[in-house]
């Protein structure tokens, strides 16, 4: 039943983005702007065009993103779960994690260059700085929805601090975790970008920021869908990976 | 002969608790002897509820103590479990590993506990539900399996505090019932708390009689019927009798 209904509201996005293509297709051959906006065709066509020579680019961006999402999940696990169990921690770090998120990290990030050089490094810290701050939010928001209840019962069966964690608390945990982790699945490839814009020799942010410079506007679009597609096919992964690890919330799905 | 069947399996004495300036539990003293089913009957808010945690080891009284099986067990938890309206089943776990958690967290192997479990299951009227999650369990099939995990735990006490309440009138009729029953085949001591008269009636073999604000025992009531208790029997004139002392008592 859900099955079919879920496969019908894909067919009604899929409708809708055949639809903005053709007002993109329209307003890229009939205005004033089509000087610097190619046709999805155009782009399609791009794309096939230059993919041998991106392919390096997209492993180099790949690789970037993925170490500082691993970093980042690490270290918001880390944080998340000594918030949720030292109250002096969170009230000392809390504040401060929201702080640490005004800072506009475009801003920052050419120093970066200048501190960790043109290498990878200076790529991977914007992405982890992109990507910890929704996953901590997200994961300490789960394991303080905990049913007390169910601590205390925990506890009257003599469970110590590890079995309440592992038991109840990042079960529970799992979906607010998740939900964090496919935001940070889409922001890391983009953080990994924006760091490339900034300097470098291989990756997608430094091939975009080349083909501008040379006008070729149909490559820059070729980049961006590479980046949508990247994003989307990770997002996907998330969640099946979900799915998979939560198999008491399928009801949500398969029922 | 007579002392060794009546032993006292736990004993609360004298325990007092306030929270703040509110004085919420006034010189309780309960007993509990093996194999009996005792309730602690009255108004919601009453307090019964805090000399469950008192039980239970999660509360410290600020006077009194709770002795099983001659031990002081003040303010320990790990001894006895409860059980609550709400069954704290844990969602993300099968009913099986839901049952044997309190032995995994006594550290058994997952494996062995599992065995142990399932050797239950069939009493409980759980056979068939072992690797279901509990999201497709009805109400009264998640509080049979909430009642074997209280046994997993702790087989000679349980607390069940209100087990009951969340349920229609008649799957809890039936409940009771079935409570009856499996408690025939089990070697184990009831301390249940209610504020339903009929519910205490039907289960317990001594009831006591709570006041409101502070707790304190205003009356124990033995309850003399015999058992099996059939379903008919709350329409009779000996347990309408007992229904009617305790209202009054109550008021």
């Amino acid at each position: 039943m859900k099955k079919s209904a879920n496969t019908g509201s894909n067919v009604l996005a899929l409708i809708l983005l055949g639809l903005l293509m053709v007002i993109w297709h329209l307003i890229a051959e009939y205005s004033r702007i089509q000087k610097f906006l190619p046709s999805p065709a155009e782009v399609v066509n791009t794309l096939v065009e230059v993919m041998p020579l991106l392919k390096i680019h997209i492993w180099t961006t790949l690789k970037e993103a993925m170490i500082g999402f691993f970093i980042s999940i690490i270290l918001a696990v880390v944080i998340a779960v000594f918030m949720d169990n030292i109250k002096l921690v969170k009230k000392a770090v809390y504040p401060l994690l929201i702080v640490s998120q005004t800072i506009p990290i475009i801003a920052l990030a050419p120093l970066f260059m200048l501190w960790f050089g043109f290498g990878m490094l200076p790529k991977i810290i914007v992405v982890v700085l992109v990507c910890f701050f929704p996953v901590v939010i997200s994961l300490f928001a789960g394991l303080s929805s905990v049913d007390e209840d169910m601590v205390n019962l925990l506890k009257s069966m003599g469970a110590n601090k590890l079995q309440i964690i592992g038991n109840a608390k990042i079960p529970a945990s799992l979906p607010f975790f998740f939900a964090g982790l496919k935001i940070t699945a889409t922001y890391s490839i983009m953080g990994a970008v924006i760091g490339e814009w900034l300097g470098g020799d291989k990756g997608l942010g430094v091939y975009m920021m080349r083909v501008r410079h040379s006008y070729s506007y149909d490559k820059v679009f070729a980049a961006v869908m590479v980046i949508v597609l990247l994003s989307m096919v990770l997002f996907k992964i998330i969640s099946v990976i979900q799915t998979l690890s939560m198999p008491w919330q399928r009801k949500n799905t398969e029922v | 002969m007579n002392t060794c069947q009546s032993r006292a399996k736990l004993k609360v004495n004298n325990i007092e608790k306030s929270f703040g300036d509110i004085k919420v539990i006034k010189n309780v003293s309960i007993s509990l002897v093996e194999n009996e089913f005792v309730s602690l009957l009255g108004l919601s808010g009453s307090g019964k509820s805090t000399i469950f945690n008192i039980v239970a080891g999660l509360l410290k009284p600020d006077s009194g103590h709770v002795i099983i099986d001659d031990e002081d067990y003040t303010g320990k938890t790990g001894r006895v479990s409860y059980m609550y309206q709400k069954d704290l089943l844990m969602p993300w776990k099968k009913v099986i590993d839901n049952v044997c958690l309190p032995l995994v967290i006594k550290g058994e192997k997952k494996k062995d506990a599992r065995d142990k479990a399932s050797s239950f299951f069939k009493l409980f009227g759980l056979e068939g539900f072992e690797y279901k999650y509990p999201f497709q369990l009805s109400g009264g099939m998640r509080q049979r399996a909430a009642l074997l995990r209280t046994y997993m735990f702790s087989r000679d006490i349980m607390l069940l505090d209100e087990p009951f309440g969340a349920l229609d009138a008649i799957t809890r009729a039936k409940m009771h019932v079935w409570l009856q029953d499996i408690l025939r085949g089990l070697d184990t001591s009831v301390l249940f708390i209610t504020h339903d008269i009929e519910e205490a009636v039907f289960l317990s073999d001594r009831i006591y009689i709570l006041s409101d604000k502070p707790a304190l025992i205003k009356e124990e009531i033995k309850v003399g019927l015999e058992r099996p208790r059939k379903k008919e029997i709350i329409t009779s004139d000996i347990f309408n009798s007992i229904k009617a002392h305790i209202y009054g008592s109550l008021e």
